[in-house]
């Protein structure tokens, strides 16, 4: 057990409670988490930045309003329900398709217009929020996926994860759904990491339930290897996104459309620690070298610039 | 430097919680283990005289200092007697008058007492030295011989206390020469004339001597008389003598009575008056003796003792003083092991709850009404209702359910199915309901994982609570809570690893950066 913490702590792998008291506690102040906490907040935030998010049809904020959804997505054949302070993919109702009042989840079942009201509800009811609190309901564009990533993506949509630390993308990994984790992007829920190589937006190792894999869980493909498209834009927009929020430890969650390009899906104030394993790599190297990088540059391309640096000479460590 | 004043505040809560337990155990001699017991010694004296039809007055010398024990309560029993306790400087007698006393008269008076705490002396406390003696005029067959006899004495020792250890060694040699057959005369050796006999001899010397007269404790013995013993002053402090032998020190259990030659008991108009002792032991429990002792010994501590509550309260902080105690579960099995668990304080709220209904009753029925309750949460989650009345709803169930159990257990009269009824419905509810909510969106794995480490850290949380040294020391001595509080702190500025990332991490340095890309 002693060896084993010794070889973590020579790896820099940050664990829990060093995350939350040696950065969230110190870099993020509280007085800004309603800004990545309240996804409504946050579009706006983001839309006045000029950073492409997915489109808002409407905000459903009180029990009466709940069967206005119908009136919300009248034009719109397919909309993604999601509570405005959710938290780990919570709450979220994906409906791919709309067929009258019928509407088909994106894993092919089907709901009447009384159980998406119901789900509506349950969102406003704070089910899914943090602490329970009442809550909003987002009705918004349902991404579609590009699709360089159908071969490795169990319906759902994929994302990519950049932590982005002081403003500088830290490290990033591309989150597939699986079979397991019904179509959601979240590690803890069963969706697989992909680890990048932050200098060329290449794939490099996979984690599955903590525990590094080579092929995808359902599809078998090989999951390293993969180039991103569009790789240094996405680095800018998260980079971009610390503007939004300036949070020291930030999670930005971005989406690759296959027709409007890269999205800011939602920010996070509390990112996980799976992408270490995802990129077999531990992060206090390289927040120990953008920290020795201060004063940080104040323009996010110098920022990514740095990034790159940073990524590249901290990788042997 | 705010590491430095975590450092410090730990060190200085730690401080104070130690030395007010220590204090409490020396001076209080509060006990560190439950269940312990302490002799209480009563000791009862008895006054008897006949009275003469007329108005009398009886004055009885009371204890003031003890010696090695302590006066925890005393109790005068004296029917048709008016009773006025004196107190002259640290001299108290009591004084009982009638307006007529005819016939054999009888007044008790009880002391109850009890060793004073570990650390305390035997030594009287009066501080002030008393002026030496006037050498007295001896008459003159005695004046030679007590001359004779000093000056052999002084020869033969160093100081006030070997010197009057040597005369009366001197005076009670089995074969005396004929000084000291003249000192004696025909004195009783061991009794109070003998005392002053020798505090006579030894005012030729300049000596302060005195006489005190106590009892020996020892239980179940009637008709017992003071037993008069020598107090010699070296110029510093008072120390005991027996007189029979010279020996320095009191008898074993020696409780001082009263100081000095003055009479025991007076009475006004009252013919053979005499005064018999009884003494008794009995076992009380260590709490009460200490916290007796506080109070007779002023202690400023003895307003902060627990155990001076009311018994309902008292009862009240044995539960909630250990709730503390029992978080310390949560926060180790959180922050340090990684333990899932349903809430932060849910386990604790369950832990109380087995206090009520034991341990294995208390998993058996919260595993049932859990998973009846939850089963039942899926199905009303059918009929797609708002949270909070379906909360209430799965209320009721479970108010129905824990009375099923007790309906059912007093059919098969098993009469621990009652204390179902002891656990807080509401928290079963909150665990339902969010055993649920992570059951639907972390999966059932989640759910049950998280389930079952709130059921451990709830066993071990009641394991502690309930330990019988730990809910006596922490009872007795609320102030380990401050050490508690250290811990706290302390853990909260834990940033190590949780033993679960032990295995959460291990594929970091398993195949980590060193190893081949798989895809370079």
């Amino acid at each position: 057990m002693l060896g084993r913490i010794r070889k973590l702590r020579a790896a820099g792998v940050v664990g829990i409670n060093e995350r939350n008291r040696g950065y969230i506690m110190p870099r993020n102040p509280r007085a800004l988490y309603g800004r990545v906490d309240d996804k409504v907040e946050t579009k706006r935030l983001a839309m006045a930045a000029g950073i492409a998010v997915p489109e808002l049809y409407g905000v459903i904020r009180s029990v009466h309003d709940a069967k206005d959804f119908v009136r919300i997505v009248e034009n719109r054949t397919d909309f993604v329900v999601k509570p405005a302070h959710g938290s780990g993919g919570k709450g979220i109702l994906v409906i791919a398709e709309r067929r009258r009042s019928t509407y088909i989840k994106g894993d092919g079942t089907a709901l009447s217009s009384a159980e998406v009201e119901h789900h509506i509800q349950n969102v406003l009811g704070g089910v899914y929020s943090l602490g329970g609190h009442p809550d909003q309901a987002l009705i918004e564009y349902r991404v579609k996926f590009d699709p360089v990533f159908e071969t490795v993506s169990y319906r759902g949509v994929p994302d990519i994860r950049v932590l982005v630390y002081r403003g500088v993308p830290a490290m990033a990994m591309l989150r597939l759904p699986t079979r397991s984790s019904d179509g959601r992007a979240n590690l803890h829920q069963g969706a697989v990491g992909v680890g990048i190589d932050m200098s060329c937006g290449r794939t490099t190792y996979a984690v599955y339930h903590d525990r590094h894999i080579v092929e995808h869980p359902d599809f078998g493909t090989l999951l390293g290897g993969l180039d991103i498209p569009g790789w240094d834009y996405l680095l800018l927009l998260a980079a971009r996104c610390q503007d939004l929020a300036p949070l020291g430890y930030l999670g930005v969650d971005l989406v690759l459309d296959a027709e409007l390009g890269p999205l800011v899906l939602e920010l996070n104030a509390r990112p996980g620690l799976a992408i270490q394993i995802a990129n077999g790599r531990g992060l206090r190297s390289t927040f120990d070298a953008i920290d020795a990088a201060a004063p940080l540059p104040t323009e996010a391309a110098e920022r990514v610039a740095l990034a790159r640096r940073v990524f590249g000479a901290t990788a042997g460590s | 430097m705010r590491k430095l004043q975590v450092l410090l505040l730990a060190a200085l809560l730690v401080t104070a919680s130690f030395a007010l337990v220590y204090y409490k155990v020396t001076h209080l001699g509060l006990p560190l283990l439950p269940g312990q017991q302490e002799p209480v010694w009563s000791v009862e004296a008895a006054i008897e005289f006949d009275g003469l039809a007329t108005a009398t007055v009886v004055n009885f010398d009371l204890p003031d200092d003890l010696g090695a024990y302590v006066l925890l309560d005393e109790f005068f029993v004296s029917r048709k007697y008016g009773l006025n306790v004196e107190d002259d400087q640290s001299d108290r007698r009591a004084e009982w008058s009638t307006r007529r006393a005819s016939g054999r008269q009888r007044l008790y008076y009880r002391a109850e007492i009890a060793p004073k705490a570990i650390d305390a002396t035997s030594q009287p406390q009066s501080n002030d030295a008393p002026i030496p003696p006037k050498k007295p005029v001896y008459p003159e067959p005695l004046q030679p011989a007590v001359q004779q006899i000093l000056s052999d004495v002084r020869a033969e020792s160093a100081n006030v206390f070997t010197f009057a250890s040597q005369l009366m060694v001197k005076l009670n040699d089995p074969a005396p020469d004929g000084n000291v057959m003249l000192i004696r005369g025909n004195i009783e050796r061991g009794s109070a004339a003998w005392v002053e006999r020798i505090i006579y001899v030894l005012a030729g010397a300049r000596i302060s001597a005195r006489m005190v007269r106590g009892i020996v404790l020892e239980d179940r013995v009637a008709n017992q008389s003071l037993i008069p013993w020598l107090e010699i002053h070296n110029g510093k402090r008072w120390e005991g003598f027996n007189p029979l032998t010279g020996n320095k020190g009191y008898p074993d259990k020696f409780v001082r009575w009263t100081v000095g030659s003055g009479p025991l008991v007076e009475v006004d108009n009252g013919r053979n008056a005499r005064v018999s002792f009884a003494v008794s032991s009995y076992a009380t429990a260590l709490t009460k003796v200490a916290s007796d002792r506080a109070e007779a010994s002023a202690s400023w501590l003895s307003a902060l003792l627990t155990f001076n509550l009311p018994v309902s309260t008292q009862n009240l902080y044995r539960i909630l003083l250990m709730v503390p105690v029992g978080a310390l579960a949560i926060a180790f099995m959180r922050t340090i092991v990684g333990v899932p668990t349903l809430g932060t304080f849910m386990p604790i709220l369950i832990a109380i709850a087995f206090r009520e209904t034991e341990i294995v009753w208390g998993i058996a029925l919260f595993v049932i009404i859990t998973t009846s309750g939850l089963m039942m949460r899926f199905y009303l989650e059918r009929l797609q209702l708002l949270l909070v009345p379906r909360l209430c709803a799965v209320l009721v169930l479970v108010v129905l359910l824990m009375l099923a159990i007790s309906l059912i257990s007093a059919r098969l009269d098993l009469d621990r199915g009652f204390s179902i009824a002891l656990f807080p419905m509401v928290i079963l509810t909150m665990v339902i309901e969010h055993m649920s909510v992570v059951w639907e969106e972390s999966g059932a794995g989640t759910a049950i994982k998280e389930a079952i480490g709130s059921l451990f850290v709830a066993v071990l949380g009641y394991l502690i609570m309930t330990e019988e040294h730990l809910t006596h020391v922490v009872f007795l001595f609320p102030e380990t809570l401050l050490a508690l509080l250290a811990v706290f702190i302390m853990l909260g500025r834990y940033t190590g690893y949780r033993v679960t990332e032990l295995m959460r991490f291990k594929d970091i340095v398993k195949d980590g950066p060193s190893d081949a890309r798989p895809h370079p």
